[in-house]
């Protein structure tokens, strides 16, 4: 069974974190995602950097131009990540745009995670009928799980298609926005959980966009199965570097 | 071959909507209800009056007499150059705005690389009285400056893209954040045949116009609908997609799609896209792009803003691979000469995007008894800085 499925199965809400690949320095992938784990996080999504990230905020793609000018590649990062097995079991999860992978060869990309022992994939903009049509198949059969994203504007009709063809967990972005860190949620997201939640959907949600901190973790938590952090965690990294990641992390999951 | 797009969206095998979710909505809204939108007898109507009454169409098909001797051939030029605003881009964002007040929207958004596109929407924004964002590159920002001025002139707010390259590419993607950001009361204006589907197919419409009148106006001319070549420049291409629009079933009809070569194809310094670009996915649309090997998309150069752009519409991405329109890369140096030379022979001077297609003239061969139809997309007004530091005038 697939990582993250064992991963949804625990009764504890789940905290997962984005960091771009290549940030702050070309090699710090492996010691991050080490570090990660130990500090108590149960899942990692790794960015792979791309130079027009329509989805992300100020934070997400000026590291990614770090990262790019850093020389990161898709092939650097998979020989980056070759032995990423024998020290860490969470669910490692590659996130990025469509294009860098589609050059990469689909089918080659897919086989490469498998081989590492990626969980997962979340791309931001490969649409559910792209996917559907064209893709699943591959991703199946590399044991892949496809990641998909619902918001606040889709419809209850949407979402229940995605829940049916979810196999992993639905990534429920918190508003109508690109990524980047709020200090607090509002009525309007706290009613939009709300009605998520009451939707009684088979795939846990994962929220996302918007969590910075214990606050915005724990109202995020109580009404979904986890959380994703992003921004303020590569906000972090670009201020401290690698050093700190437990006090960061320790941040988020207090008491 | 089908060179109109199919239901799913694409052209061939080019096009699509690579959205992500969060633009679902805003995307799937406009696919189903754009061409019905369009097709109402109340909108054709309004389109139609604001074409002739605001726009000035249509614009003349006009015989140059002289730049036709001098090629040996019989040459008219469709004069977009005459819109209002000085090019075609109008036509589209005419047509936009009347589709976002139709879909209840209020508050436009746009990109912009040279301003052109910028200034036709803050345009049309001040005609509606709609509130108007346009997005463009600090770099573009710098080195258009009367474009600038003139979108605030006209009541937009210009913000400076300032990631990534900080030019056209980037302008795009901030505006998708803006749509991203702002899912229901904003309409984004896209100015060319790209990005996710149905826009290109809804920006070629809108300027198809340009063909419908060059098939009327030279049958009187010629006594034929039909000439022997269209000649259209292609930055992403929506004076082309226009131009070609009513001749793309008619194979007799030859297409010429000029694309900026920058200081030549091999240079490093390029946008001949067609040449230098491979199957990708830019602003929500697969299509040929110029790009790494590793899918990173790449920053194109030509002294012509307009035509500075890493991708084409999927529609030309499919007329290129079908070989429906041949592709012809011209050079910086050659196309500011072909802009000079119409300024001396025809009294006309042509935006340097323009001047690409005209110097096709200079370098492939035509029949005497051809007829050849350019589309003049815009005129020089824009370009009288960068064409005065290139001749030294």
């Amino acid at each position: 069974m697939n990582r993250i499925n064992n991963k949804l199965q625990e009764s504890k809400k789940l905290l997962s974190i984005y960091f771009t690949a290549g940030f702050p320095t070309l090699t710090d992938t492996v010691s991050i995602i080490e570090k990660l784990e130990k500090s108590g996080v149960d899942m990692i999504e790794i960015g792979l950097p791309f130079s027009d990230p329509l989805a992300d905020g100020p934070t997400i793609q000026a590291s990614s131009t770090t990262a790019l000018n850093n020389g990161m590649t898709t092939s650097v990062l998979f020989d980056q990540l070759k032995d990423i097995r024998k020290t860490v079991s969470i669910p490692l999860i590659i996130m990025g745009y469509f294009n860098p992978m589609m050059q990469y060869g689909i089918e080659e990309f897919c086989k490469k995670c498998a081989e590492i022992g990626i969980d997962g994939l979340i791309i931001p903009d490969l649409p559910v009928n792209e996917y559907n049509d064209n893709f699943k198949v591959i991703f199946e059969k590399y044991g892949l799980i496809n990641v998909f994203l619902i918001t606040p504007q889709t419809s209850d009709e949407r979402i229940k298609f995605i829940d049916e063809i979810s196999n992993g967990f639905i990534y429920m972005v918190s508003s109508a926005s690109v990524t980047g860190s709020k200090n607090s949620f509002g009525a309007v997201q706290n009613e939009y959980f709300k009605r998520i939640s009451a939707m009684n959907l088979k795939a846990p949600q994962i929220i996302g966009f918007g969590i910075s901190n214990a606050a915005t973790f724990q109202q995020a938590t109580k009404f979904a199965k986890g959380a994703i952090i992003g921004s303020a965690f590569v906000n972090h990294l670009s201020q401290n570097g690698v050093n700190s990641i437990d006090k960061f992390v320790s941040a988020i999951l207090k008491d | 071959m089908n060179y109109f797009v199919d239901e799913n969206g694409y052209y061939g095998e080019f096009g699509g909507a690579y959205i992500p979710e969060m633009l679902y909505p805003n995307v799937e809204e406009l696919r189903l209800k754009y061409v019905q939108i369009m097709q109402e007898p109340s909108f054709q109507k309004e389109f139609q009056s604001l074409l002739k009454e605001y726009v000035g169409r249509p614009t003349p098909l006009y015989f140059a007499k002289r730049l036709s001797e001098k090629s040996n051939t019989k040459i008219y030029l469709k004069r977009e150059d005459l819109c209002h605003t000085g090019a075609h881009k109008v036509n589209n964002t005419i047509g936009q705005i009347l589709m976002a007040k139709r879909l209840g929207k209020n508050r436009i958004i746009a990109e912009t690389g040279a301003g052109q596109h910028g200034v036709a929407t803050a345009t049309v924004c001040a005609l509606m009285g709609l509130e108007c964002i346009v997005y463009m590159g600090e770099i573009d920002i710098a080195r258009q400056a009367p474009n600038v001025a003139r979108m605030k002139m006209l009541g937009a707010t210009v913000v400076p893209a300032l990631s990534g390259s900080r030019t056209l590419k980037d302008a795009t993607n901030e505006a998708i954040r803006d749509w991203i950001n702002n899912p229901v009361d904003t309409h984004y204006i896209i100015g060319s045949v790209v990005g996710p589907h149905p826009y290109p197919d809804m920006v070629a419409r809108f300027q198809s116009v340009i063909s419908e009148e060059m098939k009327w106006q030279l049958k009187e001319k010629e006594g034929k609908e039909n000439p022997d070549y269209v000649i259209a420049c292609v930055g992403g291409g929506s004076n082309a997609a226009g131009a070609f629009y009513h001749y793309l079933d008619e194979e007799s009809v030859q297409l010429i799609a000029v694309e900026a070569a920058g200081l030549g194809v091999n240079s490093g310094e390029s946008a001949a896209t067609s040449v230098l670009g491979n199957e990708g996915i830019i602003h929500g649309s697969k299509t040929l792009l110029m790009q790494t090997k590793d899918g990173q998309i790449t920053e194109p150069y030509s002294i012509s803003a307009g035509l500075d752009y890493p991708g084409v519409g999927p529609l030309h991405a499919h007329l290129c691979k079908s070989k429906r329109a041949e592709f012809i890369s011209i050079t910086d140096a050659e196309a500011m000469q072909a802009g000079l030379d119409l300024c001396k022979l025809e009294g006309i001077i042509p935006a340097i995007e323009s001047s690409h297609a005209l110097a096709v003239f200079n370098s492939k061969t035509f029949k005497e008894n051809d007829v050849v139809v350019l589309n003049l997309s815009g005129r020089g007004d824009k370009d009288l800085d960068t064409y005065i530091k290139y001749f030294k005038l």
